[in-house]
């Protein structure tokens, strides 16, 4: 990626380009067709972020599709980053949908592998995996700078039709947990030569590894090929971080994040104070660009987050560029 | 070789005992090997079916007999089709190939699976058989150094493992899967040529696996004329 220019429309790209302290919100769909829900949640982010990330059956759990959940956020004015997966769609159908997104408005897109089906409420599903997230992130890339489908076909409607590619702002996830450690820096590496225009971070509980991994990151110059945002996520009990530490894969704990929760009288303040302690660090950091705030089911804590982490308030950059 | 395992007994039983004469066939090949389906548990299964049709007041004749391969002409002999011939029913305790393989050389022949077909795989140890191919058609081994990401990964990831890897096992299951993105990553590490790792490996071509319909290959140069 250049990033001397932007390649996209997208909010968020002009908001990273600005060199501005970026910030993104997770924003989960419901379990059923509840527009309102979705309205309701982009409404507590609107103002507060930068742009919305919207989960794609998270979990592998069925939701409402990503991109209608953005184009809901989009109608709220809060411009979507929408995750798609390879788990549930072939080249075919995540091809379709992404012309069908921007031609809805959409202009971030999150490319992932998925959460494994095993993990969700249709264990017994057929997965696709057809591509794997950096095939998805390349052929992202291939759309926008070449015009081009997968399979080398331009992207217009006949010969005589015009050529309208889908301008999207390429995001793609690292996890600097995860193991072969010395395989993450070469991974990121991956992404960005696939095309990967920003990245976000798997939760950080443990901060002496994402420095570690960060540093890493500098030697080899790629946090000035991408935008790399932090991801944190408020813990709300004790009982959730022992949860996580124990059962989810590429999280891991450092210091005393456990103890502090499981001492204190209020442990949803306690993680929140956390979350914000986590941020003032990330902020004065070299080569992270933002955060992208995953508030598990509490995007209404959103706003008190940001304000108390003093990122009030937002750029405006529609304003800023005129 | 193809990797299977005998179904529960319950439901190989209720899927014969409405007929009067079975005849219990195991195959001497894959089944054999993994220990699901060839002359010793043919023995076994066929003892079973016989107390179990006295307990349930079935009247059951249960004949046995294991041949080389369930999957080739040349081992259904006279005898062994005359004997075939005999039964109402079939039990092949061959792979899911073999149990097709006798409807379509018996058409008349009802013929029932005695083993669930698993995958194509190794033994690793006493009693342990684990997958190594998936059969995709091209294969990708040579670009891997020996090590399948197409079967042996939970998500078929070709560019190196997801975030669920941890302490070399899959986070799909994390006793028994172990990561096939950590298995590629040690052994590149291992031959000294990690860098080679950063190389973008393109989409699948699925069309050659059974995306692609069911597959054939044909050699010319072995065929008769007359074929």
């Amino acid at each position: 990626m250049d990033k001397n220019k932007t390649s996209s429309d997208s909010h968020l790209e002009q908001v990273l380009y600005s060199g501005e302290f970026t910030l993104t919100g997770e924003l989960g769909p419901p379990k059923s067709a509840d527009k309102n829900d979705i309205i309701e949640k982009a409404k507590s982010l609107k103002g507060y972020v930068d742009a919305s990330n919207i989960t794609d059956n998270q979990t592998a759990i069925a939701r409402m599709s990503s991109i209608a959940s953005g184009v809901i956020s989009l109608e709220q004015g809060l411009e979507p980053v929408i995750q798609i997966t390879t788990r549930d769609r072939n080249r075919l159908a995540i091809q379709s949908d992404v012309l069908g997104a921007a031609a809805l408005g959409i202009k971030n897109i999150l490319c992932l592998s998925g959460d494994h089906q095993s993990f969700g409420n249709h264990p017994t599903a057929k997965n696709v995996f057809d591509i794997d997230s950096i095939q998805l992130i390349n052929m992202l890339y291939k759309m926008r700078e070449e015009q081009q489908f997968e399979c080398g076909d331009m992207i217009r409607n006949g010969k005589k039709g015009p050529v309208v590619e889908p301008k999207i702002f390429i995001g793609a996830a690292a996890n600097p947990f995860a193991e072969p450690l010395d395989f993450r820096v070469m991974r990121l590496e991956k992404k960005i030569r696939a095309g990967a225009d920003f990245i976000q971070t798997q939760v950080i509980y443990d901060m002496d590894r994402f420095k570690q991994w960060m540093e890493e990151v500098k030697q080899k110059d790629l946090h000035k090929k991408v935008y790399i945002l932090a991801g944190i996520t408020p813990l709300k009990s004790a009982r959730m971080a022992k949860y996580m530490k124990d059962n989810v894969s590429g999280i891991s704990f450092t210091g005393d994040i456990i103890e502090r929760m499981e001492k204190a009288e209020d442990q949803k303040a306690e993680g929140i104070q956390i979350a914000l302690e986590q941020i003032e660090e990330i902020k004065s950091m070299e080569g992270v660009h933002g955060v992208h705030l995953m508030a598990i089911g509490g995007e209404k804590s959103v706003p008190d987050i940001v304000e108390k982490a003093g990122l009030m308030p937002r750029p405006s950059v529609k304003e800023m560029k005129t | 070789m193809i990797v299977a395992e005998q179904k529960p007994f319950e439901q190989i039983f209720n899927s014969v005992k409405n007929y009067e004469n079975i005849m219990v066939l195991g195959c001497g090949t894959c089944v054999t090997v993994c220990m699901a389906g060839g002359e010793h548990e043919v023995g076994v299964l066929t003892k079973q079916l016989i107390l179990a049709a006295k307990q349930n007041n079935v009247n059951l004749n249960v004949e046995e007999l294991t041949i080389t391969r369930q999957c080739d002409k040349e081992f259904f002999d006279e005898n062994t089709t005359n004997k075939i011939k005999e039964a109402d029913a079939v039990l092949s305790l061959g792979c899911g190939v073999g149990v097709q393989y006798i409807v379509e050389l018996f058409p008349d022949m009802i013929v029932k699976p005695g083993v669930n077909t698993k995958f194509l795989g190794a033994n690793i140890s006493q009693g342990l058989w684990s997958e190594r191919c998936g059969g995709c058609g091209e294969c990708v081994l040579d670009e891997y150094e020996g090590i399948c990401p197409v079967a042996r990964c939970a998500k078929s990831l070709m560019n190196g493992p997801c975030g669920g890897s941890s302490n070399g096992m899959c986070e799909v299951d994390p006793e028994n899967i172990e990561c096939a993105g950590q298995l590629i990553y040690d052994r590149f590490k291992r031959l000294n040529k990690l860098e080679t790792l950063l190389e973008f490996k393109p989409a699948k071509n699925w069309s050659l696996s059974r995306d692609g319909g069911p597959r054939r290959v044909a050699r010319e140069e072995m065929m008769f004329d007359d074929e």
